[in-house]
């Protein structure tokens, strides 16, 4: 038996690094590393409440989220590989103008 | 202290040290494959959730499919060793209050509002079983159908957006 709030809060600290990630990143690459690290631990909570509750609603929340998710790193990545073809850097910081 | 919880402990301790080792690695391969790592211990807790089918989606679509994809690129861009360019001064100290904030926040929250009446048991065999999944498609097929249709639609548009991305204009000197 395990309660609850243990998948929680390690989700709650799964999400605080993603989060980490996200915020301190210069590499892209990175940054959508963590944002993947944060949807999963959003996940977590999902279906450690789908499992509380006994019912199927947040497993099937969570199929579509990593459905988006994989929609999000198609397009996201293909970015990125345009923006380094085009500028052969893809520090956030130095990119920073709509123009290529 | 019971084995449910021993198993809970060390792989909550597992997953955060990947979590942290896909943060703070040097090389961006490294970092994928630590995230490879998160994504299978969180697997195993989906199973012990009781959820082997979105389990097996997790293993295959994120493990799989989206890691290696990410390693695709890293190694396509030769970006596993960026140089650590000049970060803005103050970003990293702020970053770090920011997610304490976050933190402290989360944990007021769990605080405040625990029960320790909500516990999950470890599921018993008939979860397992090809009923479960049955009753999982049921559900997906009659009361989420529009999302489950919405969603192949993003997914098609993604797919059509990657492509005309990275197309090579016709004739133009890209």
């Amino acid at each position: 038996m395990v309660q609850v709030d243990y998948y929680i809060a390690l989700s709650a600290v799964l999400f605080v690094i993603g989060t980490l990630g996200v915020l301190t990143g210069g590499n892209p690459l990175i940054i959508f590393m963590s944002i993947e690290l944060m949807l999963n631990a959003a996940n977590l909570a999902f279906v450690a409440f789908a499992s509380m509750h006994e019912t199927f609603s947040g497993q099937i929340f969570v199929f579509f989220v990593i459905a988006v998710a994989a929609a999000e790193v198609a397009v996201g990545l293909a970015m990125i590989v345009e923006i380094f073809k085009s500028r052969r850097n893809i520090n956030v910081d130095e990119v920073n103008s709509l123009k290529g | 202290m019971n084995s449910d919880l021993i198993v809970f402990l060390v792989l909550s301790l597992v997953s955060i040290a990947a979590a942290l080792g896909m943060l703070f690695s040097r090389n961006a391969v490294y970092s994928a494959l630590f995230l490879v790592l998160n994504f299978s211990t969180v697997a195993v807790f989906y199973i012990l959730l009781g959820a082997p089918f979105i389990a097996m989606a997790q293993i295959t679509v994120y493990a799989g499919a989206i890691m290696v994809l990410f390693l695709f690129v890293i190694m396509l861009l030769g970006a596993e060793n960026l140089p650590s360019t000049k970060a803005l001064p103050w970003q990293r100290p702020l970053a770090v209050i920011l997610a304490v904030v976050l933190a402290v926040e989360a944990l007021y929250l769990l605080l405040s509002r625990a029960s320790s009446d909500a516990v999950i048991t470890a599921p018993d065999a008939s979860v397992n079983t090809v009923e479960n999944l049955r009753e999982m498609a049921m559900t997906l097929f009659n009361q989420y159908l529009l999302p489950f249709e919405v969603t192949s639609v993003l997914l098609l548009v993604a797919l059509i957006g990657a492509i005309v991305l990275t197309r090579k204009e016709k004739g133009g000197q890209k």
